[in-house]
Protein backbone atom coordinates (compact mmCIF):
# COMPACT_ATOMS: atom_id res chain seq x y z
CA UNK A 1 0.00 0.00 0.00
CA UNK A 2 1.56 4.04 -1.05
CA UNK A 3 2.15 5.83 2.10
CA UNK A 4 0.29 9.57 1.61
CA UNK A 5 3.12 12.03 3.05
CA UNK A 6 1.00 14.80 4.47
CA UNK A 7 2.22 18.03 6.74
CA UNK A 8 1.23 20.34 9.63
CA UNK A 9 -0.95 22.19 9.62
CA UNK A 10 -4.23 19.81 9.10
CA UNK A 11 -6.07 21.64 6.46
CA UNK A 12 -9.90 20.41 5.94
CA UNK A 13 -8.57 20.06 2.01
CA UNK A 14 -5.72 17.21 3.76
CA UNK A 15 -8.21 16.15 5.60
CA UNK A 16 -11.02 15.43 2.94
CA UNK A 17 -7.90 13.23 0.81
CA UNK A 18 -7.73 10.44 3.77
CA UNK A 19 -9.48 7.52 4.08
CA UNK A 20 -10.01 4.92 6.60
CA UNK A 21 -7.52 2.64 6.12
CA UNK A 22 -4.86 4.84 4.50
CA UNK A 23 -1.00 4.86 5.53
CA UNK A 24 0.53 8.16 6.29
CA UNK A 25 3.74 9.75 7.10
CA UNK A 26 3.21 13.07 9.10
CA UNK A 27 5.67 15.54 9.39
CA UNK A 28 5.11 19.05 10.92
CA UNK A 29 4.55 19.88 14.98
CA UNK A 30 1.65 18.05 16.67
CA UNK A 31 0.95 18.69 20.61
CA UNK A 32 0.67 15.97 23.23
CA UNK A 33 -1.76 15.35 26.19
CA UNK A 34 -3.24 12.44 27.63
CA UNK A 35 -5.46 12.51 30.78
CA UNK A 36 -4.06 14.95 32.96
CA UNK A 37 -3.82 17.52 30.35
CA UNK A 38 -7.66 16.66 28.76
CA UNK A 39 -8.96 16.79 32.42
CA UNK A 40 -6.94 20.34 32.99
CA UNK A 41 -8.02 21.31 29.56
CA UNK A 42 -11.92 20.37 29.91
CA UNK A 43 -11.86 22.32 33.38
CA UNK A 44 -10.72 25.59 31.70
CA UNK A 45 -13.65 25.51 29.38
CA UNK A 46 -15.94 24.64 32.28
CA UNK A 47 -15.11 28.01 34.28
CA UNK A 48 -15.58 29.91 30.54
CA UNK A 49 -11.93 30.41 30.32
CA UNK A 50 -9.97 29.61 26.56
CA UNK A 51 -6.82 27.20 26.11
CA UNK A 52 -3.83 28.87 25.87
CA UNK A 53 -3.13 26.68 22.92
CA UNK A 54 -3.96 26.95 19.26
CA UNK A 55 -5.69 23.98 18.32
CA UNK A 56 -6.63 25.07 14.84
CA UNK A 57 -6.02 22.48 12.43
CA UNK A 58 -3.96 21.32 15.38
CA UNK A 59 -3.25 17.75 16.32
CA UNK A 60 -2.95 15.80 19.63
CA UNK A 61 -0.98 13.14 19.93
CA UNK A 62 -2.22 11.16 23.11
CA UNK A 63 1.00 10.31 24.23
CA UNK A 64 2.96 10.41 27.40
CA UNK A 65 6.92 10.53 26.73
CA UNK A 66 9.70 9.09 28.53
CA UNK A 67 12.46 11.70 29.34
CA UNK A 68 15.24 12.61 26.51
CA UNK A 69 18.55 10.63 27.19
CA UNK A 70 21.31 13.04 26.55
CA UNK A 71 21.99 13.56 23.14
CA UNK A 72 18.37 12.81 22.19
CA UNK A 73 15.34 14.57 21.71
CA UNK A 74 13.18 13.04 23.29
CA UNK A 75 12.70 9.24 24.96
CA UNK A 76 10.27 6.38 23.87
CA UNK A 77 7.67 8.28 22.75
CA UNK A 78 4.48 5.78 21.46
CA UNK A 79 0.19 6.60 21.72
CA UNK A 80 -1.47 5.77 25.00
CA UNK A 81 -5.44 4.40 24.38
CA UNK A 82 -7.70 6.79 22.53
CA UNK A 83 -10.77 5.88 24.60
CA UNK A 84 -9.46 7.46 27.65
CA UNK A 85 -9.62 11.14 25.70
CA UNK A 86 -13.51 10.07 24.58
CA UNK A 87 -15.48 11.88 26.70
CA UNK A 88 -13.01 15.17 26.28
CA UNK A 89 -12.69 15.29 22.50
CA UNK A 90 -15.82 16.43 21.16
CA UNK A 91 -15.37 20.10 22.58
CA UNK A 92 -12.02 19.75 21.43
CA UNK A 93 -12.99 18.97 17.84
CA UNK A 94 -15.75 21.78 18.23
CA UNK A 95 -13.03 24.63 18.90
CA UNK A 96 -10.69 24.00 15.78
CA UNK A 97 -8.52 20.94 16.59
CA UNK A 98 -8.39 18.93 13.23
CA UNK A 99 -6.70 15.46 14.52
CA UNK A 100 -5.57 13.32 16.94
CA UNK A 101 -3.09 10.09 17.28
CA UNK A 102 -3.61 7.57 19.44
CA UNK A 103 -3.69 3.65 19.85
CA UNK A 104 -7.66 1.82 20.08
CA UNK A 105 -11.25 2.42 19.09
CA UNK A 106 -12.98 5.39 19.68
CA UNK A 107 -16.69 6.04 21.19
CA UNK A 108 -20.08 6.81 18.99
CA UNK A 109 -20.01 10.20 20.47
CA UNK A 110 -15.81 11.03 18.70
CA UNK A 111 -17.23 9.15 15.48
CA UNK A 112 -19.98 11.55 15.51
CA UNK A 113 -18.05 14.76 16.14
CA UNK A 114 -15.33 13.89 13.81
CA UNK A 115 -18.02 13.67 10.98
CA UNK A 116 -19.62 16.39 12.31
CA UNK A 117 -16.40 19.04 12.42
CA UNK A 118 -14.43 17.63 9.18
CA UNK A 119 -11.70 15.92 11.54
CA UNK A 120 -9.93 12.54 11.46
CA UNK A 121 -8.16 10.11 13.92
CA UNK A 122 -4.68 8.45 13.24
CA UNK A 123 -3.99 5.22 15.03
CA UNK A 124 -0.13 4.90 15.76
CA UNK A 125 1.22 1.21 16.76
CA UNK A 126 1.62 1.00 20.29
CA UNK A 127 4.57 -0.56 21.57
CA UNK A 128 6.61 1.16 19.40
CA UNK A 129 8.17 3.89 21.29
CA UNK A 130 11.68 3.51 20.66
CA UNK A 131 11.14 3.12 17.30
CA UNK A 132 8.92 6.30 16.90
CA UNK A 133 10.91 8.17 18.87
CA UNK A 134 13.57 8.41 16.32
CA UNK A 135 10.76 10.16 13.96
CA UNK A 136 10.85 13.34 16.35
CA UNK A 137 13.37 16.34 15.87
CA UNK A 138 12.52 18.14 18.56
CA UNK A 139 10.03 18.68 21.88
CA UNK A 140 9.41 20.92 24.18
CA UNK A 141 7.01 21.83 27.05
CA UNK A 142 4.64 24.32 26.23
CA UNK A 143 1.49 23.84 28.49
CA UNK A 144 1.33 22.26 32.43
CA UNK A 145 4.84 21.74 32.89
CA UNK A 146 3.78 20.34 36.38
CA UNK A 147 2.29 17.49 35.17
CA UNK A 148 5.54 15.68 34.17
CA UNK A 149 5.31 13.44 31.78
CA UNK A 150 1.20 14.51 31.31
CA UNK A 151 2.44 17.81 30.60
CA UNK A 152 1.43 19.00 26.62
CA UNK A 153 4.78 19.24 24.62
CA UNK A 154 5.42 20.59 21.10
CA UNK A 155 6.68 18.05 18.93
CA UNK A 156 8.27 18.30 15.99
CA UNK A 157 8.10 15.21 13.42
CA UNK A 158 9.06 13.95 10.49
CA UNK A 159 7.34 10.82 8.62
CA UNK A 160 5.64 10.12 11.62
CA UNK A 161 3.84 6.57 10.51
CA UNK A 162 0.33 6.31 11.15
CA UNK A 163 -2.75 4.84 9.65
CA UNK A 164 -6.21 6.64 9.16
CA UNK A 165 -8.34 5.14 11.95
CA UNK A 166 -11.53 7.27 11.42
CA UNK A 167 -11.83 9.30 8.49
CA UNK A 168 -13.91 12.64 8.08
CA UNK A 169 -17.22 10.66 6.53
CA UNK A 170 -17.35 9.54 9.62
CA UNK A 171 -15.75 5.60 8.42
CA UNK A 172 -14.31 3.48 10.98
CA UNK A 173 -11.52 1.08 10.29
CA UNK A 174 -12.45 -1.36 13.25
CA UNK A 175 -15.95 -2.00 11.87
CA UNK A 176 -14.10 -3.55 9.08
CA UNK A 177 -12.15 -5.94 10.93
CA UNK A 178 -13.88 -9.54 11.58
CA UNK A 179 -13.15 -10.27 15.11
CA UNK A 180 -15.41 -6.78 15.67
CA UNK A 181 -18.24 -8.33 13.97
CA UNK A 182 -18.31 -11.22 14.84
CA UNK B 1 25.50 -22.60 72.65
CA UNK B 2 21.70 -22.64 72.00
CA UNK B 3 19.82 -23.91 68.89
CA UNK B 4 18.47 -20.48 67.54
CA UNK B 5 22.31 -18.96 68.00
CA UNK B 6 23.48 -22.23 66.02
CA UNK B 7 20.93 -21.37 63.48
CA UNK B 8 21.97 -18.12 63.42
CA UNK B 9 25.55 -18.59 62.41
CA UNK B 10 24.34 -21.15 59.48
CA UNK B 11 22.46 -18.30 57.82
CA UNK B 12 24.17 -16.55 54.72
CA UNK B 13 23.93 -13.09 54.99
CA UNK B 14 23.09 -11.02 52.61
CA UNK B 15 23.49 -7.10 52.83
CA UNK B 16 20.48 -5.41 51.04
CA UNK B 17 22.17 -3.07 48.83
CA UNK B 18 22.75 -6.23 47.23
CA UNK B 19 19.56 -6.53 46.52
CA UNK B 20 19.22 -2.59 45.79
CA UNK B 21 21.62 -2.95 43.12
CA UNK B 22 20.39 -6.05 41.38
CA UNK B 23 16.52 -4.38 41.04
CA UNK B 24 18.22 -1.11 39.67
CA UNK B 25 19.74 -3.52 36.84
CA UNK B 26 16.56 -5.89 36.73
CA UNK B 27 14.47 -2.78 35.91
CA UNK B 28 16.89 -1.34 33.30
CA UNK B 29 17.18 -4.46 31.49
CA UNK B 30 13.92 -5.25 31.13
CA UNK B 31 13.34 -1.51 29.97
CA UNK B 32 15.67 -1.91 26.95
CA UNK B 33 16.03 -5.74 26.48
CA UNK B 34 13.05 -7.16 24.96
CA UNK B 35 12.60 -10.62 26.99
CA UNK B 36 14.47 -13.43 24.71
CA UNK B 37 11.39 -16.08 25.05
CA UNK B 38 9.29 -13.24 23.70
CA UNK B 39 11.15 -11.66 21.16
CA UNK B 40 11.81 -15.57 20.07
CA UNK B 41 7.59 -16.00 19.91
CA UNK B 42 7.48 -12.70 17.92
CA UNK B 43 9.77 -13.67 14.94
CA UNK B 44 8.53 -17.41 14.96
CA UNK B 45 4.98 -15.94 14.29
CA UNK B 46 6.16 -13.79 10.82
CA UNK B 47 6.09 -16.52 8.86
CA UNK B 48 3.07 -17.73 9.58
CA UNK B 49 1.15 -14.08 9.51
CA UNK B 50 -1.11 -14.50 6.37
CA UNK B 51 -2.12 -10.49 7.10
CA UNK B 52 0.65 -8.60 5.18
CA UNK B 53 -0.15 -5.41 7.46
CA UNK B 54 0.27 -7.94 10.62
CA UNK B 55 3.40 -9.13 9.31
CA UNK B 56 4.73 -6.01 8.56
CA UNK B 57 4.05 -4.67 12.12
CA UNK B 58 5.38 -8.27 13.91
CA UNK B 59 8.57 -6.75 11.51
CA UNK B 60 8.29 -3.48 13.12
CA UNK B 61 7.91 -4.74 16.63
CA UNK B 62 11.37 -6.54 16.05
CA UNK B 63 12.75 -3.49 14.77
CA UNK B 64 12.13 -1.58 17.93
CA UNK B 65 13.58 -3.85 20.35
CA UNK B 66 16.58 -3.54 18.61
CA UNK B 67 16.79 0.01 18.47
CA UNK B 68 15.63 0.21 22.31
CA UNK B 69 18.79 -2.80 23.13
CA UNK B 70 20.92 -0.75 20.91
CA UNK B 71 20.14 3.00 21.98
CA UNK B 72 19.06 2.23 25.28
CA UNK B 73 15.61 3.39 25.12
CA UNK B 74 12.86 1.88 26.76
CA UNK B 75 11.41 -0.30 24.64
CA UNK B 76 7.56 1.72 25.47
CA UNK B 77 7.54 4.78 26.98
CA UNK B 78 4.93 2.82 29.49
CA UNK B 79 7.94 1.91 31.52
CA UNK B 80 5.34 0.18 34.00
CA UNK B 81 4.63 0.15 37.44
CA UNK B 82 7.09 -2.36 39.02
CA UNK B 83 6.39 -5.61 40.31
CA UNK B 84 8.80 -7.27 42.13
CA UNK B 85 8.84 -11.58 42.73
CA UNK B 86 11.15 -11.89 45.58
CA UNK B 87 12.03 -15.44 46.18
CA UNK B 88 13.77 -16.05 49.34
CA UNK B 89 15.58 -18.89 50.39
CA UNK B 90 14.92 -19.42 54.94
CA UNK B 91 18.52 -19.96 55.28
CA UNK B 92 19.25 -16.12 54.10
CA UNK B 93 19.52 -13.39 56.65
CA UNK B 94 18.67 -9.79 55.29
CA UNK B 95 20.88 -7.12 56.60
CA UNK B 96 22.63 -3.69 56.15
CA UNK B 97 19.09 -2.20 56.33
CA UNK B 98 14.87 -2.11 55.42
CA UNK B 99 14.37 -4.38 52.29
CA UNK B 100 11.49 -2.67 50.86
CA UNK B 101 13.55 0.75 51.30
CA UNK B 102 16.35 -1.17 49.12
CA UNK B 103 13.73 -2.57 46.36
CA UNK B 104 12.38 1.35 45.96
CA UNK B 105 15.20 2.72 46.24
CA UNK B 106 16.74 0.38 43.18
CA UNK B 107 13.28 1.16 41.67
CA UNK B 108 14.68 4.88 41.63
CA UNK B 109 17.85 4.91 40.67
CA UNK B 110 17.12 2.61 37.73
CA UNK B 111 14.01 5.27 36.72
CA UNK B 112 16.00 8.10 36.98
CA UNK B 113 19.20 6.88 35.53
CA UNK B 114 17.80 5.59 32.71
CA UNK B 115 15.27 8.33 31.55
CA UNK B 116 12.27 6.09 32.08
CA UNK B 117 8.70 7.61 32.11
CA UNK B 118 7.89 7.83 36.17
CA UNK B 119 3.85 6.64 36.04
CA UNK B 120 2.82 6.11 39.13
CA UNK B 121 0.87 8.54 41.05
CA UNK B 122 0.93 7.58 45.27
CA UNK B 123 -2.62 8.28 46.12
CA UNK B 124 -5.24 6.96 43.30
CA UNK B 125 -7.62 9.56 44.28
CA UNK B 126 -5.58 12.45 44.56
CA UNK B 127 -3.25 11.48 41.43
CA UNK B 128 -0.19 13.36 42.10
CA UNK B 129 3.31 11.55 40.73
CA UNK B 130 5.67 10.53 42.90
CA UNK B 131 8.49 11.18 40.31
CA UNK B 132 10.29 8.35 41.12
CA UNK B 133 8.22 5.38 39.93
CA UNK B 134 8.00 3.89 43.50
CA UNK B 135 6.89 2.05 45.36
CA UNK B 136 7.14 -1.02 43.80
CA UNK B 137 4.44 -4.00 44.27
CA UNK B 138 6.66 -6.46 46.06
CA UNK B 139 5.30 -10.38 46.42
CA UNK B 140 7.60 -12.28 48.83
CA UNK B 141 8.26 -16.07 48.92
CA UNK B 142 9.98 -18.34 51.58
CA UNK B 143 11.31 -21.14 49.91
CA UNK B 144 14.55 -23.86 50.94
CA UNK B 145 17.89 -22.77 50.09
CA UNK B 146 20.66 -20.33 50.74
CA UNK B 147 19.40 -18.08 47.89
CA UNK B 148 17.40 -15.38 46.45
CA UNK B 149 15.74 -15.07 43.49
CA UNK B 150 14.54 -11.52 41.92
CA UNK B 151 12.01 -11.25 39.30
CA UNK B 152 11.53 -7.40 38.59
CA UNK B 153 8.30 -6.92 35.68
CA UNK B 154 7.58 -3.80 34.18
CA UNK B 155 4.10 -3.99 33.46
CA UNK B 156 2.62 -1.39 31.16
CA UNK B 157 -1.38 -0.41 32.22
CA UNK B 158 -2.72 -0.12 28.70
CA UNK B 159 -3.08 -3.94 29.46
CA UNK B 160 -3.37 -4.03 32.76
CA UNK B 161 -6.57 -1.86 32.61
CA UNK B 162 -8.15 -5.03 30.37
CA UNK B 163 -7.34 -7.73 33.05
CA UNK B 164 -9.99 -9.35 34.38
CA UNK B 165 -11.10 -11.33 37.43
CA UNK B 166 -14.37 -13.42 37.48
CA UNK B 167 -15.94 -15.73 40.17
CA UNK B 168 -16.88 -19.25 38.56
CA UNK B 169 -19.67 -21.63 40.13
CA UNK B 170 -17.88 -24.48 40.87
CA UNK B 171 -20.09 -26.44 38.85
CA UNK B 172 -19.41 -24.29 35.47
CA UNK B 173 -16.94 -26.22 32.96
CA UNK B 174 -13.65 -25.45 31.50
CA UNK B 175 -15.45 -24.59 28.19
CA UNK B 176 -16.61 -21.60 30.18
CA UNK B 177 -13.77 -20.54 31.22
CA UNK B 178 -12.17 -20.93 28.12
CA UNK B 179 -15.03 -18.70 27.14
CA UNK B 180 -14.81 -16.45 29.81
CA UNK B 181 -10.83 -15.93 28.64
CA UNK B 182 -11.81 -15.24 25.11
CA UNK B 183 -14.32 -12.23 26.10
CA UNK B 184 -11.21 -10.86 27.70
CA UNK B 185 -8.81 -10.88 24.79
CA UNK B 186 -11.59 -9.50 22.75
CA UNK B 187 -12.55 -6.95 25.43
CA UNK B 188 -9.09 -6.18 25.47
CA UNK B 189 -8.81 -5.38 21.74
CA UNK B 190 -6.47 -2.85 20.42
CA UNK B 191 -6.10 -0.91 23.73
CA UNK B 192 -4.09 -3.26 24.93
CA UNK B 193 -1.31 -4.00 22.51
CA UNK B 194 -1.98 -7.11 20.39
CA UNK B 195 -0.39 -10.09 20.57
CA UNK B 196 -0.37 -10.58 24.13
CA UNK B 197 0.52 -12.64 26.46
CA UNK B 198 -1.67 -13.89 28.84
CA UNK B 199 -1.15 -14.78 32.60
CA UNK B 200 -4.30 -16.76 34.12
CA UNK B 201 -4.62 -17.65 37.24
CA UNK B 202 -7.41 -20.81 38.10
CA UNK B 203 -8.50 -21.80 41.93
CA UNK B 204 -7.20 -19.91 45.12
CA UNK B 205 -9.09 -16.59 46.60
CA UNK B 206 -10.19 -13.42 44.46
CA UNK B 207 -6.74 -12.25 45.32
CA UNK B 208 -4.68 -15.33 44.48
CA UNK B 209 -5.81 -16.00 41.08
CA UNK B 210 -5.16 -12.50 40.20
CA UNK B 211 -1.67 -13.22 42.09
CA UNK B 212 -1.06 -16.25 40.04
CA UNK B 213 -2.07 -14.73 36.94
CA UNK B 214 0.62 -12.38 37.25
CA UNK B 215 3.19 -14.87 38.06
CA UNK B 216 2.41 -16.90 35.06
CA UNK B 217 3.75 -14.26 32.81
CA UNK B 218 7.48 -14.74 34.52
CA UNK B 219 7.02 -18.00 32.87
CA UNK B 220 8.34 -17.79 29.54
CA UNK B 221 6.44 -17.87 26.53
CA UNK B 222 6.71 -21.72 25.06
CA UNK B 223 7.52 -23.41 28.08
CA UNK B 224 4.58 -25.19 28.97
CA UNK B 225 2.86 -25.75 32.32
CA UNK B 226 4.01 -29.20 34.32
CA UNK B 227 0.28 -29.91 34.39
CA UNK B 228 -0.78 -31.88 32.08
CA UNK B 229 -4.56 -30.64 32.03
CA UNK B 230 -3.35 -27.01 31.94
CA UNK B 231 -0.56 -27.66 28.96
CA UNK B 232 -3.62 -29.11 26.87
CA UNK B 233 -5.61 -25.83 28.10
CA UNK B 234 -2.72 -23.48 27.23
CA UNK B 235 -1.88 -25.36 23.34
CA UNK B 236 -5.61 -25.03 23.05
CA UNK B 237 -6.13 -21.93 23.77
CA UNK B 238 -3.58 -19.84 22.09
CA UNK B 239 -5.34 -22.09 18.95
CA UNK B 240 -8.61 -20.61 19.64
CA UNK B 241 -7.41 -16.87 20.30
CA UNK B 242 -5.25 -17.10 16.92
CA UNK B 243 -8.33 -18.04 14.65
CA UNK B 244 -10.30 -15.35 16.31
CA UNK B 245 -8.88 -12.69 13.24
CA UNK B 246 -7.33 -9.97 15.81
CA UNK B 247 -3.92 -9.06 15.39
CA UNK B 248 -1.59 -7.00 15.69
CA UNK B 249 -3.16 -3.06 16.60
CA UNK B 250 -7.10 -5.57 16.04
CA UNK B 251 -6.47 -4.52 12.59
CA UNK B 252 -6.43 -8.47 11.80
CA UNK B 253 -4.00 -11.29 11.48
CA UNK B 254 -3.22 -14.57 12.92
CA UNK B 255 -1.67 -13.58 15.88
CA UNK B 256 -3.39 -12.10 18.70
CA UNK B 257 -1.67 -14.18 21.33
CA UNK B 258 1.92 -15.29 21.68
CA UNK B 259 1.59 -17.65 24.59
CA UNK B 260 -1.08 -18.68 27.52
CA UNK B 261 0.35 -19.22 30.58
CA UNK B 262 -1.55 -20.86 33.31
CA UNK B 263 -0.83 -21.39 36.87
CA UNK B 264 -3.62 -22.89 39.36
CA UNK B 265 -4.37 -23.44 43.10
CA UNK B 266 -6.49 -25.32 45.26
CA UNK B 267 -9.75 -23.42 46.16
CA UNK B 268 -12.87 -23.47 48.27
CA UNK B 269 -15.63 -26.48 47.69
CA UNK B 270 -18.04 -23.23 46.67
CA UNK B 271 -16.14 -21.36 44.32
CA UNK B 272 -13.57 -21.36 41.05
CA UNK B 273 -11.91 -17.79 40.40
CA UNK B 274 -10.68 -17.12 37.60
CA UNK B 275 -8.06 -14.34 36.52
CA UNK B 276 -6.71 -13.30 33.26
CA UNK B 277 -3.71 -10.74 33.68
CA UNK B 278 -3.79 -9.66 29.65
CA UNK B 279 -0.06 -8.24 28.87
CA UNK B 280 1.13 -6.60 25.75
CA UNK B 281 3.76 -8.02 22.79
CA UNK B 282 6.30 -5.73 25.19
CA UNK B 283 5.84 -8.06 28.00
CA UNK B 284 8.78 -7.01 29.83
CA UNK B 285 10.82 -8.66 32.89
CA UNK B 286 13.97 -10.01 33.91
CA UNK B 287 15.40 -11.95 36.97
CA UNK B 288 18.67 -12.81 38.22
CA UNK B 289 19.37 -15.35 41.36
CA UNK B 290 21.87 -13.71 44.46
Amino acid sequence: MSQIRITTPLTKDIIAGLKAGDEVLLSGAIFTARDAAHKRMHELLLRGKRIPLNLKDAIIYYCGPCPAPSRRVIGSCGPTTSSRMDAFTPELLRLGLGGMIGKGDRSLEVVRAIKKYQCVYFLAAGGLGALLSTKVRSARPVLFRELGPEAIYRLEVKDFPLIVGIDSKGNNLYDKTRWKKS
Amino acid sequence: MTDAVDRRLSMREIDVTKIRDAVRELCLKANFELRGDVLRAIRKAIPKERNARAKSLLKSIVENAGIAKSKRLAICQDTGIVFVRLELGQEVALVGGDIEEAINDGVREAYSKGCLRKSVVGDPLTRSNTNTNTPAFISPEIVPGDRVRIDVMVKGFGSENKSQVKMFKPTETVEDIKGFIKAVVKGAGPDACPPFVLGVGIGGTFDVAGLLAKKALLRPVGEPSPKKNLKKLERELLKEINSMGIGPMALGGDTTVLGVNIIDAPTHIAGLPVAVNVSCHATRSAGKII
